[in-house]
């Protein structure tokens, strides 16, 4: 696939357009954030794991990182 | 895949647990093919109840290839077959560290489960779960009968939606401000009865911002709870994910919620409603919603040993 990264792009309802057509193509990170957390855990046959830590987790977490370190130099961290 | 690609592998549950090298020599030859070029393995999606027979159509899983159903144990499972160079272990650990790589993977398993979550019931099953064969989903649909059909019994007739709220300047500046921190009530200024000068009306100055802070900071999180707690009774559930980085988001303002919940169909209309009415009242306040999502967040079997709080 050759589409653009659009990690934060916001497909999404606003808020008074309701129930009603599938959300169009969902924003990464909203993605991301579910896939990190959910989904049920069954043991597959191959093993992916690094020291019994789930390896899809560690590549997900760092990949963030990456990305974070990427798109912006650490400015402005806590504007409150 | 070599022969009967587009088979629909209807095992019923082999009472043996299908162990490795007990079963029919035709066995190696099912499912995800053996010895037809690449090696390759079936990727699980996620399992379904009662998911009707037109529901995927030519829907395509990671790496393009055709999604197909096991059932055994009376569900269903999405699977499609990979390649080990892609998919296997030593694969996938660069594989993840590439965006793109992980970005397609992502989107393609969400695909597979939204497509079918639209339908029936389905459980989502963690990203890059791997099997041999056709045969070992159908043997794992068996063993874990009990587990999937909790996580299917929770979400049945329900959806996740997502509600992320951010707080844009003006709700910081609609905070009600606490009359003892405005600055030099009264007579302030110079020579007041400490007579400190200027270097004292600066750090009282400095002070009195700082607990205008505070209080915006206070006011603000106090909003947040508020769209909460009106959000949790028109919800079954609720789970909140931790802020998103408003460098990958790309939005502006401060995450100040970003919690899914898990709302029954019938509910829907009015969760929604709450959600504009909220955006619309709350000054300064936007409130987005995503969804319907399949029920990620609320999948909670005793392999994951509970809810797991994202901190």
């Amino acid at each position: 696939m050759t589409v653009p990264l659009d990690i934060g792009r916001d497909d999404t309802y606003t808020a008074s357009r309701g129930a009603g057509p599938p959300m169009e193509r969902v924003a990464l990170v909203d993605l991301l954030d579910r896939l990190l957390a959910g989904g049920v855990v069954v043991s597959g046959d191959l093993v992916i794991s690094i020291a019994g830590v789930d390896l899809v987790q560690v590549s997900l977490r760092a990949l963030i990182t990456t990305i974070r370190e990427e798109i912006l130099p650490a400015t402005l961290e806590e504007e409150l | 895949m070599s022969t009967n690609g587009t088979h629909t592998t209807a095992t019923t549950a082999p009472a043996a647990g299908g162990g490795p090298g007990t079963g029919p020599g035709e066995r190696a030859e099912h499912g995800a093919g053996r010895g037809a070029g690449a090696e390759t393995a079936v990727y699980l999606y996620g399992v379904a109840r009662d998911l009707p027979p037109a529901a995927l159509g030519e829907t395509t899983g990671v790496g393009g290839a055709a999604v197909r159903r096991v059932s055994a144990a009376g569900l269903t499972a999405l699977v499609s077959t990979v390649r080990l160079d892609q998919y296997g272990e030593e694969a996938l650990r660069a594989n993840l560290e590439d965006l793109r790589f992980l970005e397609d993977t992502a989107r393609a398993h969400h695909d597979v489960v939204d497509l079918a979550a639209r339908a029936a019931p389905t459980a989502p099953v963690r990203i890059a779960t791997l099997y041999r064969d056709d045969d070992r989903v159908a043997a794992v649909l068996a063993e874990r009968h009990e587990q999937f059909t909790q996580a299917l019994d929770a979400i049945t007739g329900r959806s996740e939606w997502g509600v992320k709220a951010y707080a844009h300047a003006e709700a910081y500046d609609s905070a009600p401000t606490d009359p003892e921190a405005e600055p030099g009530s009264g007579s302030a200024g110079d020579g007041g009865t400490g007579g400190g000068g200027v270097g004292t009306a600066y750090l009282r100055q400095r002070q009195a911002q700082r607990r205008r802070q505070q209080d915006a900071t206070r006011h603000i999180t106090a909003q947040a709870e508020a769209v909460h707690a009106e959000l949790a009774t028109h919800a079954a559930a609720s789970r909140s994910h931790p802020p998103q980085d408003p460098r990958l988001s790309g939005h502006a303002g401060t995450l100040i919620l970003n919690t899914a919940y898990l709302v029954d169909d019938e509910q829907v209309p009015g969760f929604l409603a709450v959600t504009a009415e909220l955006d619309g009242r709350l000054t300064g306040i936007e409130v987005q919603v995503t969804g319907p999502w399949p029920a990620y967040s609320f999948i909670d079997t005793a392999d994951t040993g509970g809810p797991r709080n994202a901190s």
